[in-house]
């Protein structure tokens, strides 16, 4: 089941800019855009499994520093020509705080 | 209710065009796309590969009808636009069908010239001009034994190559005593001959045809002079005319074709034409890139931007025979008052040579070895000078690095699993079938969807041969004005200008008053815009770190691990025994997997956790280092040798002065990296000319080096001058970076920048004018003065320290 897990206060996220959640089973790269909406995704490119949240944040979508795959923030989709894709996690911002909705066994890290 | 646009013209022109205006203006028209052909757009310059048996009609379309149907347009395709209805603007087709439009693009091509001789419209006398033809030829070369193709220019030689491919026996007819006299000059058309006849190829030169003969199907061709060849199929590839026929009778003005002005209009305001039926400034092409061009400006103009406008194309030429590299552009013929430069190697088959007026290219041929090709059209463009290279401009760019190439040049020889790119594995198999698979046809496309030319660069001249020769004339060579990246139309060089002139200092307002076409633009110009603000106004502009690559953003470089690197600076290479302790200390601390001594002279500390980066560099910064910025568009190192302290051959003191340079130039931002040598003596153990600033001590003073390079492409510095003192050195190397800084483009280093604005002006500015020089060495010292804080230390002291703590869930 789904569970919203308070991460962190909005303005604890950059504007163009990212933070990463460590939890046991892998790192989720949030993002925030430049119109302060919230994406989260894990940290891995499609490609080569490059860490998304070091990358330049533009529009919705991130650039991947190790070979500049870009990779859609919403959908974790690898934009076009290239293909690929990687999980995605529904977000939620109230009153200047973030939520991230995390399965049970990735909110006890 | 919607504008509705009618396209006469299913080809690539008017194709295209649609493109251009789906991008810019989706929603605007209801489209209606009329074509005689049964066939969804198809790429008609690959017409020769399909019939030389390399490619398939599949491979070859470039619009499926699937692609109309996702776009809304309506599509009769068949169905022949047989009149124009100017007053109640619509159009009627062959078989009645009938259609408003409010706009109207004719894009209706060009029709074979079929010679107007006695026995033309025989059976098996045909043009060499779409699928039709191209399946009426293949039948042939089943059925029969003997071609002759009358036409020894580029389309002739195609056909007659592809019927020979799929085993015909061809003779190529050809009316004066030279092929390709258009496109070549006498000595390349001897070897394109002789390279032909070597594959069996047959030719009959200054044979004027008179009459085809046959009883029903042709048997043979008729010349002046009474003598005969044998035929059962004769292709006649002599050339196009543009098809004007349908806006004749609709009263538009033609001359040879369709009458356009700048914006691509007919003399009927609602009426536009492109491609081969147009007839711009007195030229209807006949090449595939022009027309790409014109339906850029017609798309504009059909969306009411209304800014875009067509002054003509210079074109350049390539034959689609494979395994025949040729190349031409521009006036190959010297006129009076030319001059011309030739390079000839009978034995290996090369040719090359331009044609030179004032400096600057006016033409070139090449055979064999047309690698260079591309880069001679760009010179010619752009109208550069060749002052500063006109000794070595035959021998070429030396674009290709000694790295990972060999010496490759005839591209289409190799092999297709021939490695063309060494970064990424590419190989020249997967480029060929992208571009014809994918339809590419320039640089751009074929980096995004084969990696190739994308990631150092060094194969760029390759990759872009192959393209040329790949999809021939269609082949869409770097623009004379290239944009900064996908969000602008405007250049490096605009925006710098713009920067400057209009006193921007913010990133939006540059993307404000430059009209970006993205909010906040892309990963390609942020991290240029920022640099661009920061060079010109050091003082006032606020760093964007979410605009810098992470690299520049963490201060360490970013490892495939997505760990980091460290690289305290050691000005001049200089070291001290409690400095090495310290290191040693850190690395035992922070349990660094991997130390090594660097090219420049440091120790690169490799596998460093983000999050220990802070407390690492406070370590570093107690010890008294600062960053190396080994990770930046910036300046890196001094590199020196032992100089005349210890050094029994030395003249000076090269590490005193290479420590100086390193303090005067350390933390500076740059457009790209950034390196420096002091070698003590002429034997140049520093490696100074192979740096971006390179100063070799003589006994009687100092030589001051310019624009080298170690990595992808080797070059070796220019001399720049001799001065007497470090003061001037210093001087000098202030001034020479500051204008680098603010007039380079990002990402280009000191090498190609070098060679673009050209050695002597760098020269004249910084030599002859002291005036010019001591405030370029001001305003350098004045942006040092803001960038000569110690990024390290800022952190280990609390700076942005978001970027290097991970959240952690609460609880």
């Amino acid at each position: 089941m789904t569970n919203w897990t308070e991460i962190a206060k909005l303005e604890d996220i950059p504007r163009l800019g990212s933070r990463v959640l460590q939890t046991d089973t892998m790192n989720i790269a949030l993002f925030r855009t430049a119109s302060d909406e919230v994406f989260a995704i894990k940290d891995a490119c499609p490609h080569k499994g490059g860490p998304l949240s070091q990358g330049i944040v533009h529009g919705t979508s991130v650039t991947c520093p190790l070979h500049n795959w870009k990779v859609d923030l919403a959908s974790g989709e690898a934009l076009g020509p290239d293909e690929g894709c990687t999980s995605t996690f529904a977000t939620r911002v109230e009153n200047g705080m973030v939520y991230l909705a995390l399965s049970e066994s990735e909110a006890a890290a | 209710m919607k504008e509705k646009l009618i396209l006469v013209g299913n080809g690539m022109a008017g194709v295209r065009t649609l493109e251009e205006l789906l991008k810019i203006a989706p929603d605007m028209y209801d489209i209606t796309v009329f074509g005689a052909e049964p066939y969804g757009n198809y790429n008609r310059i690959m017409l020769s590969p399909v019939l030389a048996g390399e490619k398939t009609i599949d491979d070859i379309m470039l619009n499926d009808e699937q692609w109309y149907s996702d776009n809304g347009i309506a599509l009769y395709k068949g169905k022949a636009v047989t009149e124009i209805d100017r007053l109640n603007k619509k159009v009627i087709a062959a078989d009645g069908t009938t259609a408003d439009y409010d706009r109207l693009l004719l894009a209706t091509g060009s029709n074979p010239f079929m010679i107007p001789v006695p026995g033309k419209d025989k059976d098996g006398v045909i043009a060499f001009r779409d699928i039709n033809d191209v399946d009426t030829m293949l039948q042939a070369s089943k059925d029969y034994k003997k071609a002759v193709v009358i036409g020894g220019g580029l389309l002739g030689l195609e056909a007659a190559n592809g019927l020979m491919k799929q085993g015909m026996d061809v003779t190529v007819v050809h009316l004066l005593d030279a092929l390709m006299e258009r496109q070549l000059d006498k000595p390349a058309s001897a070897l394109l001959k002789a390279s032909l006849e070597g594959r069996g190829m047959n030719f009959m030169m200054e044979a004027a045809t008179a009459e085809i003969i046959g009883n029903g199907r042709v048997q043979g061709v008729r010349f002046k002079d009474g003598s005969e060849v044998e035929a059962d199929l004769v292709v006649m590839g002599v050339g196009i005319v543009p098809n004007a026929e349908l806006a004749k009778s609709a009263g538009l003005h033609c001359e040879r074709g369709i009458v356009v002005n700048d914006v691509m209009q007919t003399f009927d305001p609602a009426i536009y034409a492109v491609g081969e039926c147009a007839q711009h400034r007195g030229i209807a092409y006949g090449l595939v890139a022009p027309l790409f061009e014109q339906g850029k400006v017609a798309a504009n103009q059909l969306a009411k931007l209304g800014y875009a406008h067509y002054r003509g194309s210079i074109t350049s030429t390539k034959l689609k025979v494979t395994g025949i590299d040729l190349f031409s552009a521009g006036e190959f013929h010297e006129a009076e008052g030319d001059e011309v430069m030739v390079l000839q190697d009978p034995a290996s088959g090369t040719y090359k040579k331009l044609v030179i007026n004032d400096n600057r290219i006016k033409g070139a041929v090449m055979y064999g070895d047309t690698i260079d090709g591309t880069w001679y059209f760009q010179l010619m463009r752009e109208g550069t000078s060749i002052a500063d290279f006109r000794k070595t401009i035959l021998f070429g760019q030396h674009d290709l690095g000694d790295a990972g190439h060999g010496d490759e040049t005839r591209v289409m020889s190799l092999s297709n699993d021939a490695e063309i790119c060494g970064c990424n594995g590419v190989c020249k198999g997967d480029i060929v079938n992208a571009i014809s698979r994918h339809g590419l046809f320039t640089l751009e496309d074929v980096r995004a969807h084969t990696k190739a030319s994308s990631s150092c660069g060094s194969c760029t001249g390759l990759v872009e041969a192959l393209l040329a020769s790949t999809v021939g004339e269609g082949y869409d060579a770097s623009p004379n004005k290239q944009a900064m990246c996908k969000c602008t139309e405007y250049s490096h060089d605009e925006v710098i200008a713009a920067i400057k002139t209009h006193e921007l200092k913010s990133m939006p307002a540059v993307r404000e008053f430059l009209e970006w076409k993205t909010p906040d633009g892309c990963a390609a110009c942020r991290p240029a815009l920022n640099y661009y603000l920061l060079a010109r106004w050091p003082e006032e502009y606020a760093d964007d770190a979410q605009s810098r690559f992470i690299n520049e953003r963490a201060h360490g470089n970013i490892q495939k691990d997505g760990t980091y690197s460290v690289v305290p600076r050691m000005f001049g290479g200089l070291v001290k025994p409690d400095e090495l302790r310290a290191i040693a200390d850190v690395c035992d601390k922070y349990a660094v997997p991997e130390m090594k001594v660097t090219g420049g002279q440091r120790i690169d500390l490799f596998g460093v956790h983000k999050e220990d980066l802070p407390s690492m560099w406070k370590d570093l910064t107690d010890a008294g280092f600062v960053s190396g910025h080994a990770y930046g568009k910036a300046m890196r190192t001094v590199k020196t040798c032992a100089g005349k302290t210890w050094c029994r051959f030395g003249t000076q003191n090269s590490t005193g002065l290479g420590v100086q340079l390193e303090e005067l130039t350390w933390g500076s931002w740059m457009p790209h990296k950034f390196k420096l040598a002091v070698s003590g003596c002429p034997r140049n153990c520093a490696e100074a000319t192979i740096k971006d600033f390179g100063v070799v001590c003589v006994d009687s003073g100092y030589e001051l080096h310019i624009g080298g390079n170690g990595g992808i492409k080797v070059r070796v510095t220019d001399l720049l001058t001799k001065v007497d003192t470090e003061e001037e050195v210093l001087e000098y190397c202030g001034a020479f970076t500051q204008m680098y800084r603010e007039e380079a483009h990002y990402l280009e280093r000191t090498a190609p920048w070098v060679e673009r604005v050209g050695l002597t002006s760098i020269r004249e500015r910084l030599l002859n004018d002291a005036t010019q020089r001591k405030e370029l060495y001001e305003r350098f010292k004045i942006g040092q003065r803001v960038s000569q804080v110690d990024p390290w230390k800022a952190r280990a002291e609390g700076a942005e320290r978001h970027e290097f703590t991970p959240l952690k869930i609460a609880g």
